[in-house]
């Protein structure tokens, strides 16, 4: 540990053997599963070595966190127990990251939105927990259904933002994102964000690591603040915040402290682009039209593209992995040649097309739309209609679908 | 914010990225140039909390005794701890510690002009770092045990007990060919 002694090849006491994360996660062999979303982050924990998990009911993210439970009655999760709100289990998930532990919790909707504090608090302590956030809607009148106005919510937060577009990204980026995370240079939390119901619910096939390879633990020597010390910050400064002492000291080690949070963030970016292949993926960015878009959009995107095909319109795609750190100079570079950039969303904001036109010159270009929001489904058909509405082609009226 | 930081075998100097040895000379140098050359060690090195902490310590004191065998008359090398990260209330002694949360009071006080940062939690290194720049001129070096640290003017990664030895032979090595600033330092800010 401190002495930076390598566990990679002994076993833990499950019989998994510590394995070395890349070739794990880009060499060993994969066994096609069939498996839900949530059943890929039980086997994605399974392989992460996690020490503390803390679960709250919440649809739709309830069924992972009482399969992680299950992994936890078999041996794999070092503590497992239930929060009595998604305050209090955020607020848990820090004590024990204080203390040097690997954590991971789960929350959804309008969960994130009653933990939110927690969240800016987790990055100004540097701790490198990992949540997936099970995206749903927050707002009255309820839906559990997917709709991903929470994650607008999350990105000022100081927390490193990764947008999944199916239950096999989820699968790999949960394992990934620990890796990203605990660089001593990086160490921030991470959410990890799906659309709800659309990975969590749905079966698909999904490449599994062999289960009897793990990650190596987490080694909380590495950390750039010191394990759990209530006479040092950062927990000093919750148990004492020294704005009551001094406004100078607090006010230069405060704008130093979030100056440095932000910095962490940038500096995730070297780490993400090695284990994420890049922050974007993109498909023929030469076209005029292009689809940028994140989360199971980028899926609806693909579909959109092929019905455009079959009637002669070409159309790229840019897939945004990572919100935070935001891809600004691969987006960029991937539009540069598009002369119409249309942003399809799951929410009523479209807090993505902002992001977008915040970051490209000639920003006129970029089209906020289709949206769907409070759990709608996006058919691809709808982003088509979108697309050839405002090039000024004739769309098929949707009125009739289905009868 | 958010230079790229080295890659093993590598430093950085004002964010360009250079081979260690090159760091290791232009780091000696500075310490040579400099009026104040002060050695900030942080807790991970005071305390003998395991051997290698204990042989960094050693390497420490002996970069600190061969700075001080190489300078010249009117250099006045100092050895500064930096105990923990307590905000300390109203301010600290800066004759005898430095703390993150106003590290510019003791640069000022002893009128620092190169400072190395070691065995400090990097947290607490970089605030440290970003509040000296903002509110000093003094030449910053960090000799960082991870990935390095992009607030330092200068900075290693990966250190150990050997690189401090390193540069404490480039101290030596460089001894007598570079001509010390001996005029009184000038700071940025008012204090």
């Amino acid at each position: 540990m401190a002495e930076g002694k390598s566990v990679i090849g002994t076993q833990n006491k499950k019989g998994q053997t510590y394995t070395d994360p890349w070739y794990m996660l880009h060499e060993a062999p994969r066994t096609p599963s069939f498996f839900t979303g949530s059943e890929v982050i039980k086997e994605a924990i399974r392989r992460a070595s996690c020490d503390v998990m803390i679960a709250y009911p919440i649809t739709p993210q309830s069924e992972a966190a009482a399969l992680i439970g299950e992994l936890f009655a078999e041996g794999y999760v070092g503590d497992y127990f239930r929060g009595e709100s998604e305050f209090a289990v955020m607020s848990e998930c820090a004590g024990a990251a204080f203390g040097g532990a690997r954590v991971f919790t789960t929350t959804a909707g309008p969960g994130t939105m009653r933990a939110m504090e927690n969240f800016p608090m987790w990055a100004g302590a540097r701790l490198p927990i990992q949540m997936i956030v099970t995206c749903r809607g927050i707002n009255s009148p309820l839906s559990i259904q997917p709709d991903t106005l929470e994650i607008s919510y999350l990105l000022n937060t100081g927390m490193l933002v990764w947008h999944a577009e199916t239950a096999q990204d989820f699968f790999d980026w949960i394992l990934k994102g620990y890796m990203v995370a605990e660089e001593p240079d990086v160490h921030l939390p991470l959410a990890l964000c799906c659309d709800g119901f659309f990975v969590t619910h749905t079966k698909d096939v999904v490449h599994l690591t062999p289960a009897d390879m793990c990650l190596p633990p987490y080694d909380p020597y590495r950390s750039p603040v010191p394990c759990m010390d209530m006479e040092c910050p950062p927990v000093r400064m919750m148990r004492d915040p020294f704005v009551m002492k001094s406004n100078y000291i607090s006010y230069a080690t405060h704008a130093s402290w979030q100056q440095e949070v932000w910095a962490a963030v940038e500096r995730s970016r070297k780490h993400t682009i090695h284990w994420l292949n890049g922050l974007i993926d993109a498909e023929n960015t030469d076209a005029d039209i292009l689809i940028v878009t994140s989360g199971t959009a980028v899926s609806q995107g693909r579909e959109a593209i092929r019905l455009l095909e079959d009637e002669g319109v070409r159309c790229g795609l840019v897939k945004v992995k990572t919100l935070r750190p935001w891809p600004g100079d691969e987006i960029r570079e991937a539009t540069k040649h598009a002369k119409h950039i249309f942003v399809p969303e799951f929410n009523v904001t479209g807090w993505l097309a902002k992001e977008i036109r915040a970051t490209i010159p000639n920003s006129d270009r970029v089209h906020a739309g289709p949206h769907v929001c409070g759990g709608m489904t996006m058919p691809p058909e709808i982003i088509v209609s979108e697309i050839k509405t405002a090039l000024g082609m004739r769309a098929m009226s949707l009125a009739g679908r289905g009868s | 914010m958010g230079i790229r930081l080295p890659n093993p075998g590598e430093a950085h100097i004002n964010g360009v990225i250079v081979p260690e040895e090159q760091a290791m000379e232009e780091a000696a140098r500075q310490f040579l140039m400099a009026k104040v050359p002060t050695i900030f060690p942080g807790p991970l090195v005071l305390w003998a909390w395991n051997e290698k902490a204990a042989k960094k310590a050693t390497a420490i004191r002996h970069l600190y005794e061969t700075i001080k065998e190489c300078v010249q008359p009117g250099q006045k090398p100092m050895l500064i701890p930096m105990p923990d990260y307590r905000p300390k209330y109203p301010k600290i002694n800066p004759e005898i510690e430095i703390n993150p949360n106003h590290p510019n009071l003791t640069i000022w006080h002893n009128k620092i002009d190169c400072c190395m940062f070691v065995g400090v939690h990097c947290h607490q290194a970089n605030l440290s770092l970003k509040i000296i720049r903002g509110g000093t001129s003094c030449y910053t070096i960090a000799m960082c045990a991870q990935a390095g640290h992009e607030d330092a003017m200068l900075s290693f990664r990966d250190a150990t007990p050997e690189k401090i030895m390193r540069l404490a032979e480039w101290v030596r090595k460089l001894k007598g060919t570079v001509q010390p600033r001996l005029t009184s330092v000038k700071s940025t800010a008012s204090n």
